[in-house]
């Protein structure tokens, strides 16, 4: 199947931005979807609120576009329901980690097969250039014109201390890379977090004077450096991406299943 | 299965109301005092196949029954107090995407975390106006344990029919008191189930076009037919849309469904109304002191009778209007500061003849509360 069979083409153009990263985390994942050979039938893709939400409208899975911050609550009943089901969830970072922090790191806690997505642009986009949990110290943001003071979560080490059984980080930039983690993480058995650098060249660009999107691209290419490395190893200032966590763990929906084998067990002696 | 005889608590005769009407997921969070819905659940469900989960909260509980029930599950959860106002938001998403699903509320006393054990009929607003904008919503409630089951049971099919959220207003005192219970043989209460699409594998399926009948044929996610859910207005393909006339057209549908079959969805019991000079209108937990107070009297030959309310909301203004028609008082009896009172006189023939019989200090309402305030309406003194 090709990659534009899995999009809703009737519900073109997007809502982005020119020069926004999302179309090509779609691109990136859509691949992904496409090398695994999955049913379109068998995927559900909820998402929240916010520029990155609008993702799963353009897919033609079973979609989901819920409440800000409650993606990942929605997806659990969607899974623990029908454990068969392939769920994808992409949030935005104001979307995954400041609304929706409670359900993203109980998710994680329960390993419940998920694939979380964390879009992040460290903007909230959709509301005009508001500042998020995922933007850092010393940025400029239409609610901190005299520059952010609130420090940002490392994706990584949250979701690694919640208890996500996957987890990795990529960019808009290293498109074939994301293809490859995105493949990764929705065939792993238990929670994934793939959080993927996304560029919002139309406010956290423009306010913080990083360019346009090609500027931007260029800084994921110049600051990032792959785990395990000599470049990341000797150089502090680098961000690193790959699999950051890969590991087995019991995984929620089979746990359950054995509650349920239990209890019947229990009703028919 | 045959008739079995229990002698349980309110919230136990819930589970067993929503196990018959075939409950299949629960998701939900500890709160008093409707937790033994939870704790009960946890047990049974799995016992047939069943999933309980207990979430992170009652946000997150109310948006784990969504969305089990859009993959085809029969879905509960059940709260109280302040996780009630947490479970809103999505409650508002439910009547906007219509996704059948059924949340019960043992009301205690509020505002804020209030009065936690102790009993109150304060909700009764927040359930019809709790989640923001225009809308319409189910309210059942229910003064004994045959009708809390009863009326469990009726929650489901009704949430099915309509494509919507259904509340049950139950209350701490109807929760937590024992009393009989008898659970009817399967088959002995109709059951409705999912009213699934007949449109084919290959074939365009607009989840949002009501058919003749104004209802909305549903395919299970996980099933043939890919299309789209959103809490935003949405055209019949489910994808958003600010089209004036969609918007307008989607709200009317909304509020319409539910107010316009007001006569369908209206459930209530008569008590010694025939020929009544008073007329006393209470629901829950509170019917029971009316009850009560009305047999006493009668049998000194006063003419007091009782509209016992089992649903809310829609209100049934018809049924109120035309049963306190001709009463020399109206007494609305129930444990808030007059949220019922206020829709019946909106409703009624003569507002001035409506008064309120209330306990709002956490203690039940007595018969000897009520005949106070008919004392007073009578002329009879304090």
């Amino acid at each position: 199947m090709a990659v534009k069979d899995y999009l809703r083409e009737r519900f073109f153009p997007h809502m982005w931005c020119p020069g926004c990263g999302h179309g090509t985390v779609l691109n990136s994942l859509l691949r992904a979807v496409e090398q695994l050979g999955l049913k379109k039938n068998n995927i559900v893709m909820t998402s929240g609120i916010g520029c990155s939400a609008r993702i799963s409208g353009y897919v033609d899975f079973h979609s989901l576009h819920t409440l800000h911050g409650r993606a990942l609550a929605f997806a659990t009943g969607v899974k623990l329901s029908r454990p068969e089901l392939t769920l994808l969830v992409p949030m935005g970072d104001g979307d995954a980690l400041a609304i929706g922090g409670n359900h993203f790191i109980h998710a994680a806690r329960r390993n419940i097969d998920i694939t979380a997505i964390v879009m992040n642009n460290r903007i909230y986009g959709m509301t005009g250039g508001q500042f998020s949990p995922l933007s850092g110290p010393g940025k400029k943001a239409t609610t901190a014109p005299y520059g952010t003071i609130d420090n940002a979560f490392d994706v990584v080490e949250l979701s690694r201390a919640a208890g996500a059984s996957f987890v990795a980080r990529t960019t808009t930039y290293h498109v074939q890379e994301a293809t490859e983690i995105f493949k990764k993480a929705i065939m792993h058995k238990g929670f994934s977090v793939v959080e993927i650098l996304t560029q919002c060249p139309t406010h956290y660009g423009r306010k913080n004077k990083e360019g346009d999107a090609a500027a931007m691209l260029d800084i994921y290419k110049k600051k990032t450096a792959k785990v395990g490395s000599r470049a990341l190893a000797e150089d502090p200032g680098l961000l690193g991406r790959g699999i950051f966590v890969d590991r087995d763990s019991p995984e929620y929906c089979e746990e359950y299943e054995k509650i349920i084998a239990a209890a019947m067990g229990e009703v028919r002696r | 299965m045959t008739e079995r005889i229990e002698f349980v608590q309110g919230n136990e005769a819930c589970v067993e109301g929503a196990l018959y009407a075939g409950l299949e997921f629960f998701a939900g969070y500890p709160i008093t005092p409707s937790t033994e819905v939870a704790e009960l659940l946890s047990e049974r469900l799995p016992q047939r196949g069943g999933r309980f989960i207990q979430m992170e909260d009652e946000i997150a509980s109310m948006c784990a029954i969504i969305g089990a029930s859009l993959t085809g599950r029969k879905v509960m959860t059940a709260t109280s107090g302040p996780g009630f106002s947490l479970k809103q938001e999505a409650i508002g998403y439910a009547c906007m995407a219509e996704i059948p699903c059924v949340i019960v509320n043992v009301q205690r006393g509020g505002p804020s975390t209030g009065n936690p054990t102790h009993v109150s009929q304060g909700d009764v607003n927040q359930a019809r106006w709790g989640t923001h904008g225009d809308h319409a919503v189910i309210a059942l409630t229910a003064s004994n344990h045959q009708d809390v089951f009863a009326m469990t049971v009726d929650a489901f099919n009704l949430a099915e029919t309509y494509r919507t959220p259904v509340i049950l207003l139950f209350d701490e005192v109807i929760g937590h008191m024992r009393e009989k219970l008898v659970v009817p043989e399967k088959g002995e209460i109709a059951i409705v189930d999912r009213l699934r699409t007949s449109v084919g594998k290959d074939v365009d399926y607009h989840p949002y076009l009501p058919r003749e009948d104004g209802r909305l044929p549903m395919s299970d996610f996980g099933g043939d037919h890919r299309y789209n859910v959103t809490g935003l207005f949405h055209d019949m393909w489910g994808f958003p849309s600010n089209d004036p006339r969609v918007v307008r057209d989607l709200l009317h549908h909304l509020v319409d469904k539910i107010e316009t079959n007001v006569g369908a969805i209206s459930r209530y019991r008569e008590h010694h109304l025939e020929g009544a000079d008073y007329v006393m209108i209470s629901y829950g937990s509170s019917a029971r002191s009316a009850i009560h107070m009305a047999e006493h009297r009668r049998e000194r030959g006063e003419r007091i009778g009782v509209l016992e309310l089992q649903s809310l909301w829609p209100f049934p203004e018809e049924l109120v209007r035309g049963k306190c028609r001709g009463a020399k008082g109206v007494i609305v009896v129930e444990m808030n500061m007059g949220q019922v009172m206020r829709q019946v006189r909106a409703c009624v023939d003569a507002p001035e003849k409506v008064f309120l019989a209330n306990r709002i200090d956490g203690k039940l309402i007595t018969p000897a509360d009520i005949k106070a305030v008919l004392r007073v309406i009578q002329g009879k003194g304090v």
